[in-house]
């Protein structure tokens, strides 16, 4: 009859047994499956069909009707998501010990600069409004005011959404967006946002769209404006920690705020953020934004190499005297230099240190040039200190390279392994599945019951003591100290046996180098040759495998990073004398 | 234990083979490209990180596994879970049965596991899907009879056979006649067991025939769930024997004669010696003609020339009349002889001893240098060895002495193996020595007489 097909219709969803759509009526007025035959619990709502049936096809249209909009939330645009996130974002950083300038001045203000670029609010004529109800907002945001100075200038309006939704230049924001609202409201079928479809269609010649990624690069952004002692590998970290909100951030939205769909793919992440990418996407977001040279990075600054020089050579158990070393090769290279060290996205080529990269190169490149790593000398060097060591034990330690590398290596192991574990046992699914439309919902909150059901039943089996919970955010990753005597700690270790006297200074005793890499592209680009791991030392290996663990980055980056210190380094040399540099790599 | 565990797989990896050579047209798989066929697909991308860690999780669980570390195993399983989640959709589809095997061995021996936590895994597992429900089911019912839960693994057996959802497809269609068959040899065990109480009851007693008639249903009911499996191409052993045990009980020798001659020649069916041995103990009962015996014995022969009936095969074929018979009996012994566990038979070196006398004997030399044509590069070696000579008498001086008599007239008097036992000078042997020595002397094929 009509009104059964009517009713068909209407019932859409997917059915949980074999999730095809395909219903029919069972004698009781029941839904049931015609592909699988499982009889649903929904039933026909309409009981006396046969005595007014079009009063009944009103009520039924009705009531779904109503259903519908109570499920479908509020209106919401996607930009309004990522301000969710970054909102909770920034709220994690103030928790980190951020000062909370960051959240309501700095970041606030990139993202307002953010939608006007983007031209989402906050200008003329907003896309979503497309000509309809041009809304000016008068705001004191102009161009000069961050040219001119380094400082964010703090916005007239409310800081940066103390409760998430409310603030006033959020009212404006939505004002601007709501207008297209009723327009929108009939062709985002496929999305819970307003604009999700069309967000992920919308493709303009040097637009930054928004992603889940993005909202790193706007924190990273706000931590280097702020000069913070968070560097990016730390962020990265934080995030993988679950100190950040990240994955399944968006599970935090307010209950109304529904997504599926197109949300899925804008919003729902299934990898970590990646380091390499997310420092472009900064360079990419601050460039897009316009951004002034940012505040200077001096020597009093975390970000500064000779600063997180010391702090990775405490986080690797090497000696405090290898600083004047690391603090030598910085100078001597200028990477000290606060010109060297600022982002200046307004340059002509806008590019950013990385900075905890940068520092642990040099650190490699002061091992390098101590113990030469080439699987040799730093063991004889070894020896040497063994033997002294044993005849002078009252006197301070020599650094012991084969000691040091016993207590890393299996420090490391150790932390790679309960690494992996964690990652493998880490769960990505949100509370709140995401699922394509409304035809889907029940299958994917079915599967959901079901996957917590099975996890519940299954650690009733793991023993009862509780996983150590969420690790406190460190910046620190190894902890030393002379106390514990299991594990050695060489901070206070000398490296007279390394180091000679000659006059007034102290010279390296192994007067002999190797080049990581032999010739850099002649081109422009920052190519240099591939790291192919089995070509180089076992030391190197280890030195780079540790280094490039602790940051997590791959170890092929850190190797260009070295090899970019060194050509700094020994920069006429390489112009001048590559031959050299050859037969000095062939001495090894 | 581990038989379960077998047991377990065994009718998933059957119902696999099947899909996979379906799949793949010539029965060919090749695992590693499936893999490559992946990593083209998502077209050099990187791998999503949920991809990685689960697949790492799927190792971390194997490597549990394998040493046995239970309790790692259900941890990491805990997040192994959420695959069923997995946005890919080939993968989310392929979920439920990864998990189902790895959860059920977990559970099956997890100390802290019982029947219920298996129940409850079990009943949830099925209800993922459709695909998995009918195999679930079986794995289910097989846990509980490993159990000893008979009752309870005859109604999981029930259930699953009324389950009806989707499309019946021919995969699924096995797995039905399978869990039929389960269904209808526990029948058979209830049923056998009636029986021996019947064997056991007077006819006159007050409950015979009730008991007997409790037999007769089950025989009926048993008879309709195995019949349809058992006509599918396939190793059913347990299940033809007891059907057939039931046929015959209640003197339907044709029917059971039918099953049994279906289940040994059809060309569908996999090669299996089983079947040619029902067969024949079936046609001994029936006191067949020595004809059919021989013939179904033949095949066996073929496939298992090894076997203990091969001596019955070899004596039915030395009372036959015709001489091609009694050619192929003189090539069953050797067959058997070739076979290392059967070096020590003495039934078997006995009757060598005697026919192969009897066949020169006979007058059929080219027969028997025949046979050692092939065999006289190793057998001396592999039998008739000093080593063995000494070994074999002091063990077995009877044994010592057949094969003895074989080696002489394969090998000469001159036989190491022969001249050692003839030293022995053994009393209650010397006559059977000095009888052999003169056949030897007279029969032996190596310088026949001039």
């Amino acid at each position: 009859s009509v009104l059964e097909e009517f009713q068909m219709e209407e019932f859409k969803e997917r059915c949980t047994q074999c999730e095809a759509v395909s219903w029919g009526l069972t004698d009781e007025g029941k839904y049931y499956c015609t592909s699988c035959h499982n009889v649903t619990e929904r039933s026909k709502e309409v009981i006396n069909s046969d005595i007014i049936p079009n009063a009944q096809i009103k009520a039924l249209n009705r009531g779904l009707k109503r259903k519908n909009n109570s499920e479908k939330g509020w209106d919401w645009y996607v930009c309004e998501g990522f301000q969710h996130i970054l909102y909770q974002q920034a709220e994690a950083l103030k928790n980190l010990g951020v000062g909370p300038e960051l959240k309501n001045d700095v970041l606030h203000n990139f993202w307002k600069r953010y939608l006007q670029k983007s031209k989402q609010a906050y200008c003329k004529n907003p896309v979503y409004t497309t000509g309809r109800k041009p809304t000016v907002l008068e705001d004191n945001l102009s161009h000069s005011d961050w040219a001119s100075e380094p400082e964010l200038p703090s916005d007239v309006n409310s800081p940066f959404l103390e409760s998430g939704m409310e603030s006033q230049s959020d009212v404006h924001t939505r004002k601007s967006l709501r207008i297209s609202k009723a327009l929108q409201s009939e062709t985002s079928v496929c999305s819970g946002s307003l604009d999700g479809v069309e967000y992920s269609q919308r493709k303009e010649k040097g637009l930054v769209k928004m992603t889940v990624p993005q909202t790193l690069a706007f924190c990273y952004l706000s931590l280097l404006w702020q000069r913070e002692a968070i560097t990016l590998s730390d962020l990265l970290r934080f995030v993988e920690e679950d100190h950040i909100p990240y994955i399944n951030a968006f599970q935090h939205f307010p209950e109304q705020m529904k997504l599926y769909g197109r949300d899925r793919g804008i919003f729902g992440t299934e990898s970590w953020p990646n380091y390499d990418d997310i420092y472009k996407k900064t360079i990419e977001v601050a460039t897009f934004l316009d951004l002034p040279r940012f505040p200077d990075i001096t020597e009093d600054c975390y970000l500064h190499p000779n600063i997180l020089c010391m702090k990775y050579l405490m986080e690797v158990n090497l000696p405090d005297e290898m600083h004047s070393l690391t603090c030598h090769v910085v100078k001597m290279t200028g990477m000290g230099e606060a010109d060297f060290l600022t982002f200046d996205p307004i340059a002509k080529v806008a590019k950013t240190v990385k900075y905890d990269v940068q520092a642990v190169a040099v650190i490699v490149v002061v091992l390098k040039l101590l113990f030469l790593l080439d699987d040799n000398l730093e063991w004889s060097l070894s020896n040497l200190a063994e033997k002294h060591n044993e005849k002078n034990k009252k006197d301070k330690p020599w650094f012991n390279f084969r000691k040091w590398y016993q207590i890393m290596k299996k420090a490391f192991d150790e932390k790679k392994q309960n690494w992996e574990e964690a990652r493998a046992k880490y769960l990505w699914k949100s509370e709140k599945p995401l699922y394509y439309s409304y035809v889907d919902k029940p299958v994917a909150y079915k599967k959901r019951e079901m996957v917590v059901n099975l996890q519940k039943q299954f650690s009733t089996l793991v023993d009862s003591t509780p996983t150590a919970g969420k690790k406190s955010p460190s910046s620190f990753q190894f902890n030393w100290t002379e106390e514990d005597t299991e594990r050695t700690c060489f901070h206070g270790h000398s490296l007279q046996g390394v180091l000679k006297e000659k006059g007034q200074s102290l010279l390296t005793k192994n007067s002999l180098y190797w080049l990581s890499t032999q010739k850099f592209c002649r081109c422009y680009c920052t190519h240099v040759t591939t790291y192919e791991e089995s070509n180089y030392s076992l030391s190197y290996q280890f030195i780079l495998n540790l280094f490039s663990f602790l940051l997590r980055i791959k170890a092929s980056l850190l190797h260009e990073e070295v090899s970019l210190v060194e050509k700094e380094l020994f920069k006429k040399k390489y112009s001048v004398t590559k031959k050299k540099s050859k037969s000095k790599k062939r001495r090894r | 234990m581990s038989d379960f565990s077998e047991e377990l797989k065994g009718p998933v990896t059957d119902d696999e083979q099947v899909e996979t050579s379906v799949l793949s047209g010539a029965g060919m798989h090749f695992p590693w490209l499936q893999t490559y066929i992946e990593t083209v697909a998502i077209g050099g991308k990187r791998k999503k990180d949920f991809a990685q860690t689960t697949s790492a999780c799927l190792s971390f669980i194997q490597e549990a596994l394998l040493k046995h570390q239970w309790q790692q195993a259900a941890e990491y399983m805990h997040s192994y879970f959420q695959t069923l989640e997995d946005s890919d959709s080939y993968k989310r589809q392929a979920a439920p049965e990864i998990i189902w095997k790895l959860g059920s061995e977990i559970l099956f021996y997890h100390p802290k596991s019982n029947v219920e936590t298996f129940n409850t895994f079990a009943d949830r597992m099925k209800n993922i899907g459709i695909m998995n429900y009918l195999k679930i089911s079986l794995q289910h019912a097989l846990y509980l009879l490993h159990h000893g839960m008979l009752e309870d693994a005859k109604r999981k057996l029930s259930e699953a056979e009324t389950w009806r959802h989707g499309e019946k497809t021919s995969s699924r269609e096995i797995l039905i006649n399978l869990i039929q068959a389960y269904k209808g040899l526990l029948q058979y065990y209830t049923w056998s067991k009636k029986k021996r109480e019947l064997s056991k009851l007077d006819k006159d007693d007050y409950a015979y025939s009730a008991v007997a008639q409790d037999v007769f249903n089950h025989s009926w009911k048993t008879s309709v769930n195995i019949s349809a499996l058992i006509k599918m191409p396939g190793v059913w052993d347990p299940f033809v024997k007891s059907y057939v045990e039931m046929l015959e009980f209640y003197g339907d020798r044709d029917g059971a004669q039918e099953v049994l001659t279906n289940y040994a020649y059809d060309e569908k069916f996999p090669s299996n010696p089983n079947a040619h041995i029902y067969l024949y103990n079936f046609l001994k009962r029936q006191k067949a003609p020595r004809s059919k015996l021989i013939s179904v014995l033949k095949i066996l022969y073929q496939i298992v020339p090894s076997h203990k009936l091969m001596l019955e095969f070899h004596t039915l074929l030395r009372k036959s009349e015709k001489e091609e018979h009694h050619k192929l009996g003189l090539e069953v012994l050797f067959g058997v002889l070739d076979f290392a566990g059967c070096t020590k038979n003495i039934t078997a070196w006995k009757y060598l001893a005697k026919y192969v006398k009897k066949t020169l004997m006979g007058n059929h030399l080219v027969w028997v240098q025949e046979e050692w044509k092939s065999r006289k590069n190793w057998w001396p070696s592999f039998h008739f060895s000093y080593f063995w000579a000494k070994s074999d008498w002091k063990e077995d001086t009877a044994l010592a002495c057949e094969k003895a008599f074989v080696a002489g007239l394969l090998l000469g008097k001159g036989c190491r193996y022969f001249r050692y036992i003839l030293k022995q000078d053994h009393q209650i042997l010397g006559k059977k020595i000095k009888r052999m020595k003169r056949s030897v002397k007279k029969y032996s094929i190596v310088n026949p007489r001039l």
